[in-house]
C-alpha cells in the first residue's frame, strides 16, 4: 500500500466514528480494506465514466440540438478498449482476491487452537486449557489464534466483521478460520449463515485482552479438567484403550504421537494425520484402517457428542506416550475404576 | 425499400401450390406454419430440446452416483451384488427389443402401413410393460429384505452376510450404513426411469388409438417419429443404468 | 412531428383516430376464448396479469421486512414468521416474478412479431406453460396459507430437509412445477427463432431483443431441470429419510449445495438478459440509432449465458470448497463480468450522435445503465476471494443482488411495459404521470438499498430479524425509501390501468421506432401480419424507415 499510514488510519477512524466503517481489530483487517477501497475506486471511476459517457452525450446529443441522427455501425478500437480494459482490472482484482483469501485463510503454523461448536442457536468456545464459553470467546491481542469449527446439526456460519474474517460452520466436517487481534475491547460475533428461528439471536461477543489480561482470565474461568484430560476420561470409559493400549500385540495402532505423521492405510493412500482425520477415523472407522491392521473397529456415530470429539482429538493431539493409557487399562481391567471427579459434566 | 410482398397465404384447407415444391396440405398442418417441413423440423427439434431437459434432469443424479461411488465404493460393490444380474439383463434385451420395434412402427408410419403400424405399436407397448412388470418383481424383493432407505433399512445382511447365506465380505458397520445411499440412487435413478417409461405407455396407448383410427398412416408422422425419439431416449437412459448400477465390481463367469 | 416539445412521439389525430376494428383482443369474446387461446398476445396478457399480481404479493412481504427492520428488536412479529417472510419474498420474487416477467410477458408478446411469424412454435405448449406458472403459483400460496415456509428461498440442507417442520415439500413442489413452465417457455423460444424466422431474417437481422431472449432459453432448457432433481432429492430428504444430504448416513449436505446454485447461477442470467435485451430496444429507438456494436452486443449475450454455467461455486467460496475450486471460479466469475461491462458501453456509445429524447422508457432506461453499472461492479466485490470472505452473508450481498435485479431487471421490464404499451393495447398512457413513476421509483430505490452496502460491510448478516442498535438509522434510511419506491411501484398500476379506457390512441408507431412490431397496427391481428413480410434490411434500419411508403396496408379496418 503506498497510502501513508497516518492517512489511512484518518480515514478508517473517521469512518468509523461515522457508524460507516467497521473497526480494523486484526492484522488482516487493512489488507481487506485495502482491496475494499481500490474495488469502490475502480467502481466509482466506472460509475462516473458511464454517468459522464451517459449524460454527456444526452446533452450534447439531444434532440433539439441534433435533430438527425448519424448511423454508426460500431468501433472494433473500441470495442477491444473497453473488453481489454475491464478484464485487466478484474484480473487484478481476481489475483489480489485471491491472495487475501489465502493470507486469510493460511493460518501460521504457532497458531492457537481453540474449539467452536456451533449448534441452534449458540456458539459453544472451548479452549484447550479447559475454559468453556457460551456466546464468547475471549483471545489474547498479538498472538494468532486458530478456531477449528464443527457444527452440531445445520449450516453456521461464524463471523467477526471487526477481524474480517468468515467462515462457513459445517455438520459433519471440521472448518478452520484464524485471526490475529491487534487491539483490545469487544467485537460482534455473528451467526451469518441462515439456521433457522433465531439465527439472529445467534451472536456475541469476542474480547481481545492484553496477554497479562489473558493470562488472568485463563486462570480464573477454568472448570475444572483441560479438553485433553477430559478425552483422556473419554478414552478409558468409551473403550478405546482397549485396543489402542500401545503395546506390541495391540489390535489397533499406537496413538502417542501419531497427531500431524503421515499414515499408510490399508488401501494403498497415505494421509496426514490432522483434526478432520481423528474426527473421521472415529465416526467412520472403516474408511481410515491403517496398514497391518484388520478393519475391526467399531463407530462411534451417534454416540459421542461433537464435544467428545473435541475432547478426544485435543487428547490424542497431545498423547506423547502411553503410560497412564496403559495405567487406565489395567485400572479398568483390575475392576477398581479410577474415581471420577466430582461435578464434572459428562459430554 | 419496401417490404416485398409474398404469395398471399390462404386461409382454407385447399392444396396451396408454393413455388418451390408442391405438397398436400395435411388436415394437421397448423396455420402458423408457412409449410408442412417447417411444422415438422420444428416439431421435432422441440422434441430434442425435450430430451436435452430431460438428460440435464438425470445429470444431477448421476453426478451425485459419481460422487458417492467415489467415496463409498465398497459399499457401492456390497450394493450393487444384491442385484439380480439375469433380471437386469433380460431387462436390457426387452427394452431394447421395445426400442426396435418403435422404430419399426416409424418406418411404418413412413410408408403408409396402419396395420403394421398399430401392430408394431403394440408390440412396443407390450415389451415396455414387461420391463415394468419385472421391475416391478425387483423392488418387491427389495421391499421383503429390508433394502429400501428410510426408516425400514436395515444394515443386518452387510455386516453379516454369511449369516444370511451370502456369499459376501462383511462390511464393518459404518460403511454398511453407506449402502443406504447406494440403494438411495438405484431407487431414484430407476424410479425415474420406470416413470417416464409409464408417462410412455400412456402415450403410447393414446398414440396406438390415433394410429388405429388411421390418424398416422396418411403422411402425418411427426408424432410417432418425435415419440419415437422420446423412446429412444428411455431407452439410452436405462442403457448408462443398467451397468453402473448392476455391474458394479462384478466379476466374468469363473 | 411535434417541434416544441421534445419528444419523438407521433400520435394520428385524436379527433379522428380509432382502435382497428379487428385485433387479437376484440377478436374473440369470452372468458373461455382467453383462457384456451393459443394465441401468444393473450398469452401474454394472461402472464402480465398473473405476475403482476404475484409481484405484489411479493412486495407486501418486502413491506413487512422492512417494517420490522425499523427497530433493533424483534417487535413486530415473531421470529417464525419473520423468517416466514424473507422466505416467501424471495421465493416469490424470483420464481413468480423475476424469472418469467420480460419472456412469459413481453417476450411471448414480441418475439414472434419480431421475427415475421405468426406465432410461437407450440402454441399449446406456450398456454399449458401459463396454466403450470399458475399450478406452481397456487400450490405456493398453499404452502403460505398453511402456515408458510421458512427455509429461505434457498433451501438450504440440512435445515430444510431435517431440523424445519414447516411446508417445505409444499413450497419445494410448487418451484418444481413452475420450473416446467420455464423450460416450456424457453424450448419454445429457440425453436421459434431457430425455425420461424420469416425469409431473409438472417441471424445477424434480428432484433437484439430476441438474442437476449435466445440466450436466456438456453439457460431456461438446460439449467431449469437441474433444479428440478435437487429439490426432487430434497422433498425425498425429508419424507422418506435416504440419506442424500445427511452427514450422519453417509450424504453430503455441499452436494445440495453444488446441485442448487447450478441452477440458481444461470437463474440470475435467465432474469436479467431479458431486461438487457429491453434496454438495448429502447435506447436506440430513443436515440433515433442502430445499438452501436451490433455484433459485440449479441456475442455478448450468448457469451453470458455460456459463462454464466460456469461460475456457480462463487456462492459458496466460504463452505469449505477447495482452494483449487475457489480459484478457478473466482476467475470465471471475474470474465462473466466482462461482457455485461461490454454492453454498457455499447449501450453508451449508442447515444453518441444520435437523436436523443427522454419518454419514460428512456429514463427507466438511463435508470438501469446506472444502477446495472453499480450492481454489476458489487458483483466484482464478491466475486474477489478475499473480499467475498467479509462480505458474503451480509447486506452487502442483499444489495448486489437488489441492485442487478431491481435496480436493473425490474427497471428494464418497466422501461419494456411503457414502450410497447401502446403496441399492446393501442393506448397512450400519460406522460408526465409515468415520468413522476420513474424519478420516484430511482429516488425510493437507492435511498433503499444504498444503505444496505454500508450495513453489509458493518458486517450486519442477512436474513436477521433483530440487529444490535448500532445498525437502526441505516436500517430506517432503508426503510423509509422502500416506502417511496412502494408508491413508485403503485403509479404504474393506477395510470396504466387508466389509460385502458382513457389513454391517446395510439396508432401503430407511435415512437416512429425500427423493427417489425412497429410496422403493423397496434392492437395486433391475431395473426400479426396481413402477409408475412420478406426482409432485406437490417435490423435497427433507420435509413429504411425513413423510406418506407406511407400507403403500405398495416392496418385492418
Amino acid at each position: 500500500m503506498h497510502i501513508s499510514p497516518v492517512l489511512w488510519e484518518f480515514l478508517v477512524k473517521w469512518l468509523n466514528n461515522s457508524a460507516l466503517f467497521p473497526r480494523e481489530a486484526s492484522t488482516i483487517a487493512p489488507y481487506a480494506d485495502a482491496l475494499y477501497f481500490f474495488l469502490l475506486t475502480i467502481t466509482m471511476v466506472g460509475l462516473v465514466l458511464v454517468g459522464v459517457l451517459v449524460f454527456g452525450f444526452s446533452i450534447r446529443y439531444r434532440q433539439s440540438r441534433s435533430p438527425e441522427a448519424t448511423q454508426v455501425e460500431g468501433s472494433t478500437l473500441l470495442e477491444a478498449t473497453w473488453t481489454i480494459i475491464p478484464l485487466a482490472l478484474f484480473l487484478i482484482v481476481f489475483v489480489w482476491g485471491a491472495l487475501l483469501y489465502f493470507r486469510i485463510y493460511n493460518p501460521p503454523t504457532n497458531a492457537m487452537n481453540i474449539y467452536i461448536v456451533g449448534k441452534q442457536w449458540m456458539w459453544k468456545a472451548e479452549h484447550p486449557g479447559g475454559q468453556h464459553e457460551i456466546n464468547a470467546l475471549h483471545v489474547p491481542i498479538g498472538r494468532p489464534v486458530q478456531l477449528t469449527m464443527i457444527s452440531q446439526d445445520v449450516f453456521h456460519s461464524f463471523s467477526i466483521p471487526d477481524f474480517r474474517v468468515k467462515r462457513e460452520v459445517i455438520p459433519g466436517r471440521y472448518s478452520t478460520e484464524w485471526f490475529e487481534a491487534t487491539t483490545p475491547g469487544t467485537y460482534h460475533i455473528f451467526c451469518t449463515q441462515y439456521c433457522g428461528t433465531n439465527h439472529s439471536a445467534m451472536i456475541g461477543t469476542v474480547t481481545a485482552m492484553t496477554p497479562d489480561d489473558y493470562a488472568k482470565w485463563t486462570q480464573e474461568s477454568t472448570s475444572g479438567m483441560s479438553l485433553a484430560q477430559n478425552g483422556e476420561r473419554l478414552f478409558a470409559s468409551m473403550g478405546c484403550n482397549a485396543c489402542h493400549s500401545g503395546s506390541a500385540a495391540a489390535r489397533g495402532p499406537n496413538l502417542a504421537g501419531v497427531y500431524g505423521s503421515k499414515l499408510q492405510l490399508t488401501s494403498g493412500s497415505e494421509v496426514l494425520v490432522n483434526d478432520a482425520y481423528l474426527r473421521d477415523a472415529i465416526l467412520n472407522p472403516s474408511e481410515h484402517v491403517t496398514a497391518g491392521f484388520a478393519p475391526i473397529m467399531p463407530t462411534y456415530q451417534g454416540q459421542i457428542s461433537e464435544d467428545g470429539l473435541v475432547d478426544l482429538v485435543e487428547y490424542i493431539k497431545n498423547l506423547q506416550t502411553n503410560y497412564r493409557v496403559q495405567q487406565t487399562l489395567t485400572t479398568l481391567q483390575s475392576n477398581q475404576a479410577a474415581p471420577t471427579t466430582p461435578g464434572v459434566v459428562k459430554p | 425499400m419496401d417490404n416485398a410482398i409474398v404469395a398471399t397465404h390462404p386461409h382454407t384447407h385447399e392444396t396451396a401450390v408454393h413455388a418451390e415444391h408442391e405438397h398436400v396440405s395435411l388436415p394437421q398442418h397448423r396455420h402458423h406454419f408457412e409449410t408442412e417441413d417447417q411444422q415438422r423440423e420444428a416439431a421435432t427439434f422441440g422434441m430434442w430440446l425435450f430430451l436435452l431437459t430431460e438428460i440435464m434432469f438425470f445429470g444431477g443424479m448421476f453426478f451425485a452416483y459419481l460422487l458417492y461411488r467415489n467415496w463409498y465404493y465398497d459399499a457401492f460393490v456390497v450394493g450393487s451384488n444384491q442385484l439380480s444380474i439375469p433380471l437386469g439383463t433380460a431387462n436390457t434385451a426387452i427394452l431394447i427389443t421395445s426400442g426396435f420395434f418403435m422404430a419399426l412402427a416409424v418406418w411404418a408410419a413412413e410408408v403408409k402401413k396402419r396395420g403394421l403400424l398399430v401392430i408394431f405399436l403394440i408390440l412396443t407397448t407390450l415389451f415396455g410393460i414387461a420391463f415394468i412388470g419385472v421391475k416391478a418383481d425387483e423392488y418387491h424383493e427389495k421391499w421383503e429384505k429390508h433394502h429400501i432407505p428410510g426408516a425400514s433399512f436395515d444394515v443386518a445382511e452387510f455386516v453379516n452376510p454369511h449369516a444370511y447365506g451370502l456369499k459376501e465380505q462383511p462390511l464393518a458397520p459404518d460403511m454398511a450404513q453407506k449402502v443406504q445411499i447406494y440403494f438411495f440412487l438405484y431407487f431414484a435413478m430407476t424410479g425415474m426411469h420406470a416413470l417416464h417409461m409409464l408417462i410412455g405407455l400412456g402415450l403410447l396407448g393414446w398414440l396406438t388409438w390415433r394410429a388405429y383410427r388411421g390418424e398416422f398412416s396418411a403422411g402425418y408422422v411427426a408424432p410417432i417419429e418425435n415419440f419415437g425419439l422420446y423412446w429412444h431416449f428411455v431407452d439410452i437412459v436405462w442403457l448408462f443404468l443398467f451397468p453402473l448400477l448392476y455391474l458394479i465390481n462384478r466379476h466374468p463367469l469363473h | 412531428m411535434s417541434a416544441t416539445s421534445s419528444t419523438i412521439v407521433n400520435l394520428p389525430d385524436q379527433r379522428t383516430a380509432r382502435l382497428p376494428k379487428r385485433n387479437y383482443i376484440n377478436n374473440e369474446d369470452g372468458l373461455l376464448s382467453w383462457l384456451f387461446t393459443g394465441d401468444h398476445k393473450r398469452i401474454a396478457i394472461l402472464y402480465l396479469i398473473s405476475i403482476t399480481f404475484f409481484f405484489f404479493v411479493g412486495g407486501a412481504f418486502a413491506g413487512l421486512i422492512r417494517l420490522e427492520l425499523l427497530t433493533p428488536q424483534p417487535d413486530l412479529v415473531a421470529s417464525d414468521t419473520y423468517n416466514k417472510f424473507f422466505s416467501m419474498h424471495g421465493i416469490i420474487m424470483v420464481f413468480l416474478f423475476l424469472v418469467p416477467s420480460v419472456p412469459a410477458t413481453l417476450g411471448n408478446f414480441l418475439m414472434p412479431i419480431m421475427l415475421g411469424a405468426r406465432d410461437l412454435a407450440f402454441p399449446k405448449v406456450n398456454l399449458l406453460s401459463w396454466y403450470l406458472y399458475w399450478l406452481g403459483g397456487l400450490v405456493i400460496l398453499g404452502a403460505m396459507v398453511m402456515g408458510g415456509v421458512d427455509t429461505g428461498w434457498t433451501f438450504t440442507t440440512p435445515l430444510s430437509t431435517h431440523y424445519l417442520n414447516t411446508h417445505v415439500v409444499t413450497a419445494a413442489m410448487g418451484v418444481f412445477i413452475l420450473g416446467f413452465s420455464s423450460i416450456f417457455t424457453g424450448l419454445n423460444f429457440i425453436v421459434t427463432i431457430h425455425r420461424m424466422r420469416a425469409p431473409g431474417m438472417t441471424w445477424f437481422r434480428m432484433p437484439l431483443f430476441v438474442w437476449s431472449h435466445y440466450a436466456a432459453s438456453i439457460l431456461m432448457v438446460l439449467g431449469t431441470p437441474v433444479l428440478a432433481i435437487t429439490l426432487v432429492l430434497v422433498a425425498l430428504e425429508r419424507l422418506v429419510g435416504i440419506g442424500v444430504f445427511d452427514p450422519t448416513k453417509g450424504g453430503d449436505p455441499l452436494l445440495f449445495q453444488h446441485l442448487f446454485w447450478f441452477y440458481s447461477h444461470p437463474a440470475v442470467y435467465i432474469m436479467i438478459l431479458p431486461g438487457m435485451g429491453v434496454i438495448s430496444e429502447v435506447i436506440s429507438t430513443f436515440s433515433r440509432k442502430r445499438v452501436f456494436g451490433y455484433t459485440a452486443v449479441a456475442f455478448s449475450s450468448v457469451a453470458i449465458a455460456l459463462f454464466g454455467f460456469f461460475v456457480w461455486a462463487h456462492h459458496m467460496f466460504i463452505m469449505g470448497v477447495s482452494n483449487y475450486s475457489a480459484l478457478v471460479f473466482s476467475l470465471l466469475t471475474m470474465l462473466v463480468a466482462v461482457p455485461s461491462a461490454i454492453k454498457i458501453f455499447n449501450w453508451a456509445f449508442t447515444l453518441q450522435k444520435g437523436s436523443i429524447t427522454f419518454e419514460t422508457p428512456m429514463m427507466y432506461a438511463f435508470g438501469f445503465l446506472g444502477l446495472f453499472t453499480i450492481g454489476g461492479m458489487t458483483g466484482v466485490f464478491l466475486g474477489a476471494l478475499g473480499m467475498d470472505i467479509h462480505l458474503t452473508e451480509t447486506y452487502f450481498i442483499v444489495a448486489h443482488f437488489h441492485f442487478v435485479m431491481v435496480g436493473g431487471m425490474l427497471m428494464a421490464f418497466l422501461a419494456g411495459i411503457h414502450f410497447w404499451w401502446p403496441k399492446m393495447t393501442g393506448r397512450m398512457y400519460p406522460e408526465s404521470l409515468s415520468k413522476l413513476a420513474a424519478v420516484t421509483t430511482f429516488i425510493g430505490f437507492n435511498l433503499t438499498f444504498l444503505p444496505q452496502f454500508i450495513l453489509g460491510y458493518l458486517g450486519m448478516p442477512r436474513r436477521y430479524h433483530a440487529y444490535p442498535p448500532e445498525f437502526q438509522v441505516l436500517n430506517v434510511l432503508s426503510t423509509a425509501g422502500a416506502t417511496v419506491l412502494g408508491v413508485g411501484y403503485m403509479l404504474p398500476l393506477l395510470y396504466l390501468g387508466w389509460s385502458l379506457k382513457y389513454g391517446a390512441i395510439a396508432g401503430n408507431n407511435p415512437w416512429q421506432a425500427t423493427g417489425l412490431e412497429w410496422q403493423i397496427q397496434s392492437p395486433p391481428l391475431t395473426e400479426n401480419f396481413v402477409e408475412i413480410p420478406v426482409i432485406d434490411y437490417e435490423a435497427y434500419d433507420y435509413e429504411w424507415l425513413a423510406h418506407k411508403t406511407a400507403n403500405e396496408v398495416t392496418t385492418v379496418g
